[in-house]
C-alpha cells in the first residue's frame, strides 16, 4: 500500500475545447429550446428588419380604407383609423420586447442581489427582508402613478418624450417587480451557505466576494432563469396595463399592450384583432420560457452530458 | 503502513497545536422577540495538543460536540471562549486579515464529500481554488501543480476537466484530500472522512491518508465514531461526552486499560472480530439518553447514565486527572489516588 498509486501516463485532456461548448451541445438535444430561439429568433427580426421592408408606416391614417379584414395589402386588416396593423405589430413588437427584456434584467439584477445579500450576510436579513416585504405590500399601481407624475417631466427633457417614457416605464416595472426573485433566491441561498462546500471555501480563506461569485450564484442560477423568463412575460403585461391607464406610451405610439387594449373595444365587431398581439405576446413569453428551460439545463453539470 | 511512533522523530517539540479551554455555545433565541434565552454549550472547556506528525483521534458518540472542536479550531465558526494556537499563531482571536494569511497551514477535509465539492465547478478548479486564493501561479504553474496533487491522491489526470458528480464516493474524498493538500498545510483536521464511504472504500481512503501523513509529515486531528478505524490510524485518542473530553490517552492505553466509566461502555460496544471471543463479550449497556446541550446535568456531565456514579458525581464537576504519559482523566473515581493538574499535557514527548 505504500507505493504511489499506479498512475495513467499523463494524457490530460488539452483540447482547449471551452465548455461553452459543452453547453451549447446539451442546449441543442433540448428540442423545446431549440424550438422556442427559433421562435424568439424569427418574432425579434420581424420586429427589427420587418418595418425596413414593409413599405407602411404604423402611423399612416387612411380613413377610408378602415376596419378592413385580412387581405393582400393589409395581411392583418386595418384598425378604425384604417392604420394597417402589421405595421403597428411591427412597431410595437420592437418597443414590447425591448421594454419586457429591459425590466426583465432590472428586475432580475436587483431581486438577485438583494436575495444573496440577505441570504448571506446575517446581519442584513432583517432589514432587506423587511424592504421586501414592505415593496410588496405597496399598492403597485398608485405607486407607479406617483412616480409617472413625478419623473416623466424631467425625463423627458433630458431623454426625449420617447425615450423619456422608455426609461420611466422600465424602472418603474424593475423596481416593482424583483421581489418574489429576491425572496426566492434568499431561502435557496441560506440553504446553500450551510453546504459543507461553502464550509471549504472559507477554510480555505475565500473572501465574502468571491465566495458568492463562485459557489453561490452559480448554484442559484435555475430559480433566477426561472424567475427572468417568467418575467419578461409579467413586464410585457404590466407595460399594456399602463397604457391602458394613459400612464405608459402616449396613445398613438403602439406597443402590444396597446393595440391588444384598443382592439377589446371592437371584440363583438372584430375578434381578430384581439387575436395578433395576443398570439404574439403568448409565443414571446413562451419561447423565452422554453430558451431559459433550456438553458438552465445546459448551464447545469449534472444534466448535461446525459 | 508504517505508523509514526510518538518520540522518534524529535524529543522535546513543541506542540503543533495547543488548544486551550476551548468553548463553542450556540445561542438559543425564542419567544415573539427572540430574546436569548439559553446555550446549546456544544464545546464546553476542552483542552488537548497536538505534537507535530502525530494523529490525535477524536471519538465520541453522535452530538457530542466533534465536528464542532474541528470546525472551532480552524475558526470557521466565531468562538465563545479559550484559546487556539497552531504552528505558534493565535488564531482563536485574530481579525480576518490575519487569519486568512494563516488559513494554508490548516485544512479540513469533510465528511460528505458529495456536499463537499461544489457540482457546478470541476475537478481542476476545485482543487484549484486554494491556489488562486493564497499563491500567484501562473495558469501552466497552476496546472502543473493540480496534476501533481492529483497524482498525490491517486486521480487520473484525465478526470481535471470532470465534474463532482461522475465520480464515485472514494473519488469525490480523493478530491477533497487533494483541495486539502493544495496550500501544503501542516494540520489538517479530517472531520469523519470515512463515515460516509463503503466499507470497502473506507480501507484506501485511510491507507491513503496514512501515506500522505508519512510522506508530507502532515499532522491529523481524525474526528471519528468508528473506534476500529481510530484504533488503526490514531497516535493518541481522546473520548468526548457531551462537549467535553473525558480521557485522553495513548492508543495502546486506552484501548487495553479504559480508565473512565464512560470510555468502558464505549469499547465494550465495540464487536469483535472473532465469534468465539463475540459469544463471550458483555457489553456495558448505558441507560438513558444523552442529555441535552442545553441543559447539561450539575456535577459530571456523565453522572445520568454512569454505572458507578457516586454522590460526589452529581454535586461537583470532576477535575482531571493526570495518570502520566500524556493519560488524562476526567473522573471521581481517580479523585483520592491522584492529583488535579492545572495544565494538560501533550504525550510522552513533553515529559
Amino acid at each position: 500500500m505504500t507505493d504511489v498509486p499506479a498512475v495513467v501516463p499523463a494524457k490530460p485532456d488539452t483540447s482547449g475545447r471551452s465548455q461553452w461548448w459543452d453547453v451549447w451541445d446539451q442546449f441543442k438535444t433540448h428540442k423545446g429550446a431549440l424550438f422556442g430561439a427559433a421562435v424568439f429568433l424569427f418574432i425579434v427580426l420581424a420586429v427589427t428588419i420587418g418595418p425596413l421592408l414593409w413599405p407602411l408606416e404604423p402611423t399612416y391614417i387612411d380613413i377610408r380604407s378602415r376596419n378592413i379584414g385580412p387581405s393582400m395589402a393589409h395581411p392583418f386588416g386595418t384598425d378604425q383609423l384604417g392604420r394597417d396593423i402589421l405595421a403597428r405589430m411591427m412597431a410595437g413588437g420592437q418597443v414590447s420586447i425591448a421594454v419586457g427584456l429591459t425590466a426583465m434584467l432590472i428586475s432580475v439584477v436587483l431581486g438577485a442581489f438583494i436575495g444573496v445579500v440577505a441570504g448571506f450576510f446575517r446581519r442584513l436579513d432583517g432589514f432587506l427582508m423587511g424592504l421586501t416585504n414592505l415593496f410588496l405590500a405597496l399598492p403597485l399601481l398608485p405607486l407607479l402613478l406617483v412616480m409617472v407624475m413625478l419623473f416623466r417631466e424631467t425625463l423627458a427633457r433630458s431623454f426625449g418624450p420617447e425615450m423619456g417614457t422608455f426609461i420611466l416605464i422600465v424602472s418603474a416595472i424593475g423596481i416593482t417587480s424583483w421581489m418574489q426573485t429576491a425572496r426566492i433566491v434568499r431561502g435557496e441561498v441560506l440553504a446553500l451557505k450551510e453546504r459543507e462546500f461553502v464550509l471549504a471555501a472559507r477554510s480555505i480563506g475565500t473572501p465574502s466576494r468571491r465566495m458568492i461569485i463562485r459557489h453561490i450564484l452559480p448554484n442559484v442560477l435555475s430559480p433566477i432563469m426561472v424567475s427572468a423568463t417568467l418575467g419578461i412575460a409579467t413586464a410585457i403585461i404590466t407595460e399594456s396595463a399602463l397604457s391602458f391607464l394613459g400612464l405608459g406610451f402616449p396613445p398613438d405610439f403602439p406597443t402590444w399592450g396597446r393595440l391588444l387594449f384598443d382592439a377589446i373595444d371592437y371584440l363583438q365587431q372584430y375578434p381578430e384583432r384581439v387575436f395578433w398581439p395576443g398570439l404574439a405576446i403568448s409565443l414571446t413569453v413562451l419561447s423565452v420560457n422554453y430558451i431559459g428551460d433550456g438553458l438552465r439545463d445546459a448551464l447545469d453539470p449534472r444534466i448535461r452530458g446525459r | 503502513m508504517a505508523d509514526v511512533q510518538p518520540g522518534t522523530e524529535a524529543k522535546a517539540q513543541a506542540p503543533l497545536v495547543k488548544v486551550r479551554d476551548l468553548k463553542m455555545y450556540f445561542p438559543i433565541h425564542s419567544g415573539l422577540f427572540r430574546t436569548h434565552t439559553g446555550n446549546i454549550k456544544a464545546v464546553d472547556g476542552i483542552s488537548f495538543d497536538i505534537m507535530p506528525g502525530e494523529t490525535l483521534g477524536l471519538v465520541g458518540e453522535s452530538g457530542c460536540g466533534k465536528s464542532t472542536v474541528g470546525r472551532a479550531i480552524l475558526r470557521l465558526y466565531d468562538l465563545t471562549g479559550g484559546t487556539v494556537e497552531i504552528n505558534g499563531f493565535e488564531i482563536a482571536h485574530v481579525d480576518r486579515d490575519s487569519l486568512r494569511s494563516k488559513r494554508p497551514m490548516m485544512q479540513m477535509i469533510f465528511q460528505d464529500p458529495q456536499a463537499s465539492l461544489n457540482p457546478r465547478m470541476t475537478v481542476a478548479s476545485i482543487i484549484g481554488e486554494p491556489l488562486d486564493e493564497h499563491m500567484k501561479l501562473t495558469a501552466n504553474e497552476r496546472l502543473a501543480r493540480i496534476y501533481e496533487l492529483m497524482d498525490w491522491v491517486g486521480l487520473n489526470r484525465e478526470f481535471a476537466k470532470r465534474y463532482p458528480h461522475e465520480f464515485s464516493g472514494g473519488q469525490r474524498q480523493r478530491i477533497g484530500i487533494a483541495r486539502a493538500l493544495a496550500l501544503n498545510p501542516k494540520f489538517i483536521v479530517c472531520d469523519e472522512p470515512i463515515a460516509a464511504l463503503d466499507v470497502s472504500i473506507q480501507a484506501q481512503v485511510v491507507n491513503l491518508l496514512e501515506e500522505l501523513q508519512n510522506r508530507l509529515n502532515l499532522t491529523y486531528l481524525f474526528i471519528s465514531h468508528d473506534l476500529s478505524m481510530v484504533r488503526h490510524i490514531a497516535d493518541r485518542v481522546a473520548v468526548m461526552y457531551l462537549g467535553r473530553i473525558v480521557e485522553i490517552a495513548s492508543r495502546e492505553k486506552l484501548f487495553a486499560e479504559p480508565l473512565h466509566p464512560y470510555t468502558q461502555a464505549l469499547l465494550s460496544a465495540v464487536p469483535e472480530p472473532d465469534p468465539e471471543s463475540e459469544r463471550n463479550r458483555r457489553p456495558i449497556v448505558l441507560q438513558g439518553d444523552v442529555p441535552s446541550p442545553a441543559n447539561p446535568p450539575k456535577g459530571c456531565n456523565f453522572s445520568t447514565r454512569c454505572p458507578k456514579v457516586m454522590d460526589v458525581c452529581r454535586q461537583i464537576e470532576p477535575g482531571v486527572y493526570d495518570f502520566g504519559e500524556g493519560r488524562q482523566v476526567a473522573c471521581h473515581l481517580y479523585s483520592e489516588s491522584m492529583t488535579t493538574t492545572a495544565e494538560p499535557t501533550a504525550g510522552e514527548r513533553t515529559n
